[in-house]
């Protein structure tokens, strides 16, 4: 168990120059690949020995991956951007500023210029067992260590666990679904267009994966539509210090006001479940309505009905109730 | 199999020719191969920032790079700093403030802050934090850090300093 080395086993490793060929690989080492980003989730599992892929596949030489463009109304963004590419796009700043700001809050500088936008939104979950080397259900074996009785779980689910309890830990995801990106997947099946929030998923769909990447599969790009282009944005993460840390609870809002009531919204928080939360009650609610406190608070409520919290995170609560309220107030014209 | 690799990376405004296997990390090989070992070893997970490089400009954590990616890039080590045997205004000026006390974190936050102010040659306070919001210090409580900062952007190297 939890045996930290530091140093990396050999692998093999492929840098393809094309997508096709990057395909290529996948499909000849399927579940022994592994596809390499930015490298900062990688080599942290490699370090540790924990995952010991045949294949390492590097995607930084594959041109179709990079870039970020104008389309239609919209932007399109290789998934091998850096995050500080995107914080720092001016079209992306003046028009979907929810993701620039996201994507500032992720950890630390030296990691926005090495992680990419792909790697942040497919990265796994950081619950500390599983982290840890322990042979936890997410790893394959039969216990969750995270939901125990002396488990320790502050930074753990409140919705939608199943047999494991982990968050997603992305910044940048539940930006995306409220900006209604379409991510895009190339694969064993062709291309796939997604709905952000699709490409999510939980436990009981399949508890070895945060996402629906099959391992042939190498995610291309994300298409933000011009659908929420400039409308009021609202992006806040807690954590416990102001750098490096994960979201304790996060909330990304975006709302179209027109004659003082609320005309569209989307709200999504993160860390509070496997998978990016959207609050579709919450957004069914707010339509129609003004952005006042009151109504703030209501949903605030609202959106935490149904949360299961475990012996340590129930504080997540109150965070969340909060945040929602301030994301509707915050925007308030 | 352990595959090891021919590369040829530019480091300190030198180009240098490396044998080392692909799955050392740059951190490894600027270290064993190169014999720079004024970049540390500290976390080796990204969350303390000693091991910081200058990858074109900007900084990167040289635990998490593969040099094999970085063959085209220019490397900047804390051996690099110095110029003609001088040092730079920014290790003076953390001299002077004794922004240096074990020393560990140094090379990195020399690197990330030279990084800055290439970029922005007075930042504010602010910008300052920021820039090495990537940088833990366990000793000096950062106040100086800051003044040594501030101090080499100022162009105040070699000044008395007033308390
Ligand atoms: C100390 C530390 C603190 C962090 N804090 C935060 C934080 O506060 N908020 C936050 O959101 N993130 C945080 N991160 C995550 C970080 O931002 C990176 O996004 C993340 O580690 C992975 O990005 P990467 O580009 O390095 O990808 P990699 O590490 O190379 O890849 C990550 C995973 O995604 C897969 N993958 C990557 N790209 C593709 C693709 N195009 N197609 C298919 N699969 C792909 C890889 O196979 C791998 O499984 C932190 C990371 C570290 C090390
Ligand atoms: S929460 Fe999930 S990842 Fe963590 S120990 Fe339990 S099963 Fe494993
Ligand atoms: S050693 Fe690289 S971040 Fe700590
Ligand atoms: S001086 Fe000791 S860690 Fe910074």
């Amino acid at each position: 168990m939890a045996v930290i080395r530091d140093t990396i086993p050999a692998f093999e490793l492929f840098q393809p120059t094309s997508l096709e060929d990057a395909l290529a690989l996948k499909r000849r080492y399927g579940k022994a690949s592994w596809a390499y980003a930015g490298g900062l989730d990688s080599l942290d599992w490699f370090k540790d020995r924990i995952k010991r892929p045949d294949a390492v596949i590097d995607l930084s030489g594959v041109a179709e991956l990079r870039g970020i463009r104008d389309v239609d109304d919209g932007v399109e963004i290789g998934a091998m951007s850096t995050l500080t590419d995107v914080e720092t796009h001016a079209g992306i700043q003046s028009d979907f500023g929810l993701l620039s700001d996201a994507a500032s809050k992720v950890a630390t500088p030296q990691i926005r210029n090495q992680g990419t936008l792909g790697g942040n939104v497919s990265q796994d979950t950081r619950c500390s067992y599983y982290r840890g080397g322990w042979p936890c259900y997410r790893a394959g074996g039969n216990i969750c260590y995270a939901d125990t009785p002396t488990s320790i779980n502050r930074e753990h689910a409140l919705f939608e666990a199943d047999r494991c309890v982990a968050v997603n830990p992305s910044d940048t995801a539940p930006a995306l679904i409220a900006l209604d990106a379409k991510f895009v997947i190339q694969g064993t099946g062709g291309e796939k267009v997604v709905d952000a929030e699709d490409y999510f998923i939980t436990p009981s769909t399949d508890i070895t994966r945060m996402t629906i990447l099959e391992p042939g599969d190498i995610l291309t790009s994300i298409r933000i539509p011009g659908t929420w282009k400039g409308a009021q944005f609202y992006f806040e993460k807690v954590r416990d210090r102001q750098a490096w840390d994960f979201a304790l609870v996060s909330v990304s809002s975006a709302m179209k006001i027109s004659g003082g009531k609320i005309e569209d919204i989307r709200i999504v928080m993160n860390a509070v479940g496997p998978r990016p939360l959207r609050l579709h009650d919450v957004e069914r609610q707010l339509k129609g309505q003004s952005a006042t406190e009151d109504v703030g608070a209501a949903a605030g409520e609202l959106a935490t009905l149904g949360n299961r919290p475990l012996q340590h995170n129930a504080y997540k609560i109150p965070l969340m109730r909060n945040l929602v309220k301030r994301a509707i107030r915050g925007l308030e014209v | 199999m352990a595959e090891k690799q021919h590369l040829h990376l530019h480091v300190n405004g030198e180009p240098v020719d490396v044998v080392a296997p692909i799955h050392n990390t740059l951190l490894e090989v600027l270290r064993e191969n190169l014999r720079l070992t004024g970049t540390k070893h500290g976390c080796e997970l990204g969350e303390c920032g000693t091991c910081t490089v200058l990858v074109d400009g900007e900084p990167v954590l040289s635990c998490l790079a593969l040099p094999i990616e970085l063959q085209d890039a220019e490397i900047l080590t804390v051996e690099g700093l110095t110029e003609d045997g001088k040092a730079h205004p920014l290790q003076i000026a953390f001299a002077e403030t004794g922004a240096a006390q074990c020393g560990y974190c140094t090379p990195g936050i020399l690197m990330a802050a030279k990084s800055l102010l290439e970029k922005n040659p007075s930042p504010a306070r602010r910008e300052i934090e920021e820039a090495l919001a990537g940088n833990l210090c366990r000793c000096t409580g950062y106040i100086q850090i800051l003044q040594a900062i501030e101090r080499a952007a100022a162009g105040d190297v070699g000044k008395p300093i007033s308390v």
